[in-house]
C-alpha cells in the first residue's frame, strides 16, 4: 500500500532522514518508534511531502507520489494527523469536521459526522464550541475524527497518546482498533511502548532517521537489546 | 437637527464604496497575508471599466448590470495579478509582497492611461435615482439613500459566505493555518486565487459604484490607497463587521470635519487611527497577531559580518571614483549623483530600520521630510546660518522620531507599519495645511548652502564626505554591541529579554536613531535643490524607501545603498520614455519574482554559486559571530 524506498529528507541544509526504507501492506498497523528527535514526525511529514525527500521515492497505491503538491497527496487517501494537533482554534467542532470532509473513494468506507460522534462521544456534547474551548484529549479526539472525514485509506498517527490522560489514551487504544477492525491501514508513531504493543503488528524503530529495527513485537522482546538502545521505557 | 441628519447620510453614503474596497482588502489581508497596495488601483479599474460599460449599456437594468460586470471584471484582473506575480512570492517572508504589488500599481496607472486617457471622467447618474428627497427639509441624494440600504446586503452576504459556507469554512481554516488545510486534501492555492479574486472585485464594485457621486481619474488608486488602510487597521485586520464600524466611523467623522473643521480633514482619520490603536493596539474588532503564526518564518538568517579586505577595496575604489567625477566637468552627472548619494543614505537609514530591527516603517519619509523642513523654517524665519541648520536638521528629525517611535514601537508587524503610516501623514498634513508657517503646497524656497559650499562641485564633495561618513556610522552602528541587540530584539524577543536586554528601548533608540539619519539626508537634499515641498514628507516618497531596501536586500547591510543607487539611476533612465511606470513596474516585478534576496543577496549567492566568495558554510566553519 505504501512503499519508501532509501528516502533523504533534510531541513533546510540539516540532513534528517537517510535511506529510510519500510513498507505498510493493505490492513496493517505499524507502528514507528523511537526516541524523541528521531525522525518520526519527519518521516510523517515526507510521506505527506510536507517535506519533500530530496531522494528516494515514496509510492502510495502503485503511483510515485515523491514531489506531488501535498494536498494530492491526501485526496489519494492518506490521512495525516499532526502530533501538535493543529485543529482550527476559531472554528467550531462540526466546522472543523467540515474542512476535513472529501467525498468518498471508491470502495473505500464514508465516514459521516454521526458515525464519528458514535466513535467519539466526546465530540458530540461540544459540536458547537470553539476548538480553543477543548481539552487536550478532546482536541485529540478532534483531530483524527476531521482526518476521518476525509474518508482516508491509510492513516498517519503521529504520537496521538502525547500529552493526554490515562484514561483517554485507553480509549484511543479502543478507537483505534475499531479502525483496524474496519480494515483501516494506520502507521502510527509512538515513544510509548505500551500503547504500540496494544493496537499495533509490527514495530519500526528509528534512531537518528535510520531504521534500526522492523519486525513483530514478538521478535522485539526476543532482541531486549534492541529496545534498550532505542527506546526509553 | 435636520442639517446633522442629513450630514450623517451622507457620511454613511459615503462609507459604502469606503468599506466595500476596504473589506476587499481585509478579506485578502486576513487569508493570504498579503498587504495588497494595488487594492487602490482594483478601486480605480473598477471606476473605469464601470464607465466604459455604462456608456454602451443603457437603463436601469444596465447600470447596476454595468456596476457588478466591472466587479467581475476586476476580480478576474485580481486572478491575473494573483497567478502571475503573487503566487511566486508566497514563500518569501512578510510584507515582501507589498513589493510586487507596488509594482502592480505602476503597471496599472500606465495602462489605465492608455485605454483611458488622462482626462477625468465623469460618472453617469444612476437611472432612476437622479433626484433629491427631502428629509426634514434637507436635500438628500436618492443615490446615496440606494447606496446606503445596499452597504448592509453587502456585509450580510458577506457574513454569510464566511460563516455558513463550506468555502467560508475552508478559508477561515486557511487563515489560520494554510499547511493543515492543505494536508486535509483541500487546494489552498486555488483557495486564496479564490479569495483574491473576490477581494479585487469587491474593490471594483466600489469603483463603480461611487461613479454617480465621484466619477473616474487617474490618481483615484493613490488617493483611496490611505483611506482604505485606516479603515482596514480601525476595524482590525481581517474583520469585515470591523471595516464597516470603520468606514462609518471614518466617512462620518470627515462630513463633520468638512463642515466644521476644514482644517483637519487631511489629518482626522489618521488621528483617529492613532487614537484607536494607541487603545487596542489591534484595532476594533481585531485579533492579537503572533509573529510566525502563519508559517512565514524565512529561512534563518545569515551571521552579517563586517566587510572583508576585497569588499573594502571595492567600495574605496567606487569612493575614489566617485572623488574624482568632478574633473570631468559634466554638471549633470554630478548632480545626478549628489541626488543618489542622498537617497541612497535615505534608504540605508530605513534599512537600518527595518533589516537589522525588523522595524517595517511605512513612513520614514517623514524624518527626512523633518529634516529638511527643520533646516528650511530655521534658515528662513531665523535666519540661521546654513552650517548650524544643517546639524540641527538630524536632531529635529531626531527628535520627531523619538516622539513618534515612542507611540509606534509598542506595536509590530503590519500594525507598526500602519501606525507610522499614520504618524507620517499626520506630519505631512501638518506642514501641508500650515500655509503661512511652511509655505504648505507651495513649499519653502530659497534655501541655499553658505557661500563656500555654493558651486555644484563644492556641494557635491560636501554631499560624498556627509553621506558616505552617514552610511558608514550607519554600519560602525549594526556592528557594535547596540547592532546586535537590536538584531536580537528582532529574532526572539523573549530570548533577548532574557539576556538583559530591554528590546522596547533598544528598538526606540533605534527608531530615533534611523530618523535622525533620514535628517541628515533630508539636510543634504534641502541645501542641494534650495527649495522643499511637502512631496518629501508623502507616503509615496517612503513607499520609495521601502522599495529601494526590499530590492537591494533586506538582509544584507548593502542593500539599502545598492537599492537606492539602482532604482534612482533606472528611473533617471525610464523617465525619458513614455510609458516610464508600466517598465518600472514590469521591472519590480521581475526583480521580486527572479531575486526575492533583494539584488544583493542574489548577487551573492550567485557569486559564491560560482565560487568567488566564501561560502555560507565557510563561514560558519570560522565562526563568525
Ligand atoms: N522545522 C525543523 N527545522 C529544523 N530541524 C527540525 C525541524 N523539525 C524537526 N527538526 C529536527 O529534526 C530531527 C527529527 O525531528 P522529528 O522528526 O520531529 O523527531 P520526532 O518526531 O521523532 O521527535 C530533530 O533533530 C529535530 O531537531
Ligand atoms: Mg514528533
Amino acid at each position: 500500500m505504501l512503499d519508501l524506498k532509501s528516502i533523504e529528507s533534510y531541513y533546510g541544509k540539516a540532513h534528517i532522514l537517510s535511506d529510510l526504507s519500510f513498507s505498510i501492506g493493505a490492513g496493517e498497523v505499524v507502528s514507528l518508534l523511537g526516541r524523541n528527535g528521531a525522525g518520526k514526525t519527519t518521516t510523517m511529514k515526507s510521506i505527506m511531502q510536507m517535506v519533500i525527500p530530496k531522494g528516494g521515492s515514496v509510492s502510495f497505491l502503485g503511483s510515485d507520489i515523491t514531489g506531488l503538491a501535498t494536498h494530492k497527496v491526501a485526496k489519494m487517501g492518506l490521512g495525516y494527523v499532526p502530533e501538535d494537533r493543529r485543529i482550527f482554534t476559531d472554528l467550531t467542532i462540526l466546522e472543523n469536521l467540515e474542512v476535513g470532509r472529501q467525498p468518498p473513494r471508491d470502495g473505500g468506507y464514508e465516514w459521516s459526522v454521526e458515525a464519528l460522534f458514535e466513535l467519539f462521544p466526546n465530540l458530540k456534547e461540544r459540536q458547537k464550541n470553539r476548538g480553543k474551548e477543548m481539552s487536550g484529549g478532546e482536541q485529540q479526539m478532534l483531530t483524527i475524527a476531521r482526518t476521518l472525514m476525509g474518508n482516508p485509506k491509510l492513516l498517519l498517527l503521529d504520537e496521538p497518546s502525547e500529552g493526554i490522560a490515562p484514561v483517554i489514551i485507553e480509549q484511543m487504544a479502543e478507537t483505534i482498533l475499531r479502525l483496524k477492525s474496519e480494515g483501516m491501514s494506520i502507521l502510527l508513531s509512538e515513544q510509548n511502548l505500551h500503547f504500540a504493543r496494544l493496537v499495533a503488528d509490527r514495530a519500526i524503530i528509528i534512531e537518528s532517521g535510520t531504521k534500526k529495527f522492523d519486525a513483530t513485537f514478538a521478535e522485539l522482546d526476543a532482541h531486549p537489546d534492541v529496545r534498550d538502545a532505542y527506546l526509553s521505557v | 437637527m435636520a442639517l446633522l441628519i442629513a450630514q450623517l447620510l451622507t457620511g454613511l453614503a459615503n462609507a459604502a464604496a469606503l468599506f466595500l474596497v476596504a473589506s476587499g482588502l481585509s478579506l485578502i489581508f486576513g487569508v493570504t497575508r498579503i498587504v495588497n497596495f494595488a487594492h487602490g488601483s482594483f478601486y480605480m479599474l473598477g471606476a473605469f471599466i464601470g464607465y466604459s460599460l455604462m456608456q454602451v449599456l443603457p437603463g436601469h437594468f444596465w447600470f447596476w448590470a454595468s456596476v457588478l460586470l466591472a466587479g467581475i471584471a476586476v476580480g478576474l484582473i485580481g486572478v491575473i495579478v494573483e497567478i502571475c506575480v503573487l503566487r511566486p512570492v508566497y514563500k518569501a517572508p512578510e510584507l515582501f509582497q507589498l513589493v510586487a504589488t507596488f509594482g502592480v500599481i505602476l503597471v496599472i496607472q500606465d495602462l489605465a492611461l492608455l485605454v483611458w486617457g488622462a482626462e477625468d471622467v465623469l460618472g453617469p447618474r444612476a437611472p432612476g435615482l437622479k433626484g433629491i428627497i427631502r428629509i426634514m427639509g434637507e436635500p438628500v441624494p436618492k443615490y446615496d439613500l440606494a447606496l446606503i440600504a445596499i452597504t448592509p446586503f453587502v456585509l450580510f452576504g458577506l457574513w454569510y459566505l464566511l460563516t455558513k459556507t463550506r468555502i467560508g469554512i475552508l478559508v477561515r481554516a486557511a487563515t489560520q493555518d494554510r499547511e493543515m488545510v492543505g494536508a486535509l486534501g483541500v487546494n489552498q492555492a486555488w483557495l486564496f486565487t479564490g479569495v483574491f479574486f473576490l477581494g479585487a472585485a469587491l474593490a471594483g464594485l466600489g469603483g463603480a459604484i461611487q461613479l454617480p457621486k465621484g466619477g473616474a481619474d487617474l490618481m483615484m488608486d493613490f488617493n483611496i490607497l490611505a483611506a482604505i488602510f485606516v479603515v482596514v487597521v480601525i476595524g482590525g485586520m481581517g474583520s469585515l463587521p470591523g471595516a464597516y464600524v470603520a468606514a462609518v466611523l471614518i466617512s462620518v467623522l470627515n462630513v463633520f470635519g468638512v463642515s466644521y473643521l476644514p482644517q483637519s480633514t487631511l489629518v482626522l482619520m489618521f488621528v483617529v487611527m492613532a487614537v484607536v490603536l494607541m487603545i487596542k493596539p489591534y484595532g476594533l474588532f481585531g485579533r492579537e497577531e503572533v509573529a510566525g503564526e502563519h508559517g512565514q518564518v524565512g529561512e534563518p538568517e545569515r551571521p552579517i559580518k563586517p566587510a572583508d579586505a576585497r569588499g573594502r577595496m571595492i567600495v574605496g575604489c567606487l569612493i575614489a571614483a566617485l572623488a574624482l567625477l568632478p574633473m570631468f566637468d559634466s554638471t549633470f552627472l554630478t548632480i545626478l549623483i549628489t541626488d543618489i548619494l542622498i537617497f541612497c543614505l535615505f534608504a540605508a537609514s530605513l534599512h537600518f530600520l527595518l533589516g537589522l530591527g525588523g522595524l517595517v516603517s511605512f513612513g520614514h519619509a517623514a524624518f527626512f521630510g523633518s529634516g529638511a523642513y527643520v533646516a528650511a523654517l530655521l534658515v528662513s524665519h531665523a535666519g540661521t546660518p546654513m552650517e548650524l541648520a544643517f546639524l540641527l536638521a538630524p536632531l529635529g528629525a531626531g527628535m520627531a522620531a523619538v516622539i513618534i517611535g515612542w507611540m509606534c514601537i509598542r506595536l509590530t508587524g503590519v500594525y507598526f507599519a500602519m501606525l507610522t503610516m499614520a504618524f507620517a501623514q499626520l506630519l505631512w498634513s501638518l506642514v501641508f495645511q500650515w500655509g503661512e508657517f511652511t509655505g504648505g503646497d507651495d513649499g519653502m524656497v530659497d534655501i541655499w548652502p553658505a557661500e563656500w559650499l555654493s558651486t555644484t562641485n563644492a556641494y557635491y564633495y560636501f554631499t560624498l564626505v556627509v553621506g558616505v561618513g552617514a552610511i558608514i556610522l550607519l554600519r560602525h552602528v549594526a556592528h557594535s554591541p547596540f547592532g546586535y541587540a537590536l538584531r536580537a530584539s528582532r529574532d526572539s524577543e523573549r530570548q533577548a529579554e532574557a539576556t538583559g536586554i530591554n528590546t522596547k528601548h533598544v528598538r526606540w533608540a533605534a527608531f530615533a536613531f534611523a530618523g535622525a539619519m533620514a535628517g541628515v539626508a533630508g539636510g543634504l537634499f534641502v541645501f542641494s535643490k534650495g527649495s522643499v515641498f511637502p512631496t518629501e514628507l508623502e507616503i509615496a516618497k517612503s513607499f520609495d524607501g521601502l522599495i529601494v531596501v526590499f530590492l537591494g536586500g533586506v538582509k544584507t547591510l548593502s542593500g539599502g545603498v545598492v537599492g537606492g543607487a539602482s532604482l534612482e539611476l533606472i528611473k533617471d533612465f525610464l523617465t525619458r520614455f513614455e510609458f516610464w511606470r508600466l517598465s518600472l513596474g514590469v521591472l519590480i516585478i521581475v526583480v521580486v519574482i527572479l531575486a526575492p534576496e533583494g539584488i544583493v543577496g542574489t548577487v551573492r549567492k550567485l557569486a559564491e554559486h560560482a565560487g568567488w566568495m566564501r561560502s555560507k558554510n565557510a563561514r560558519e566553519v570560522t565562526g563568525d559571530e
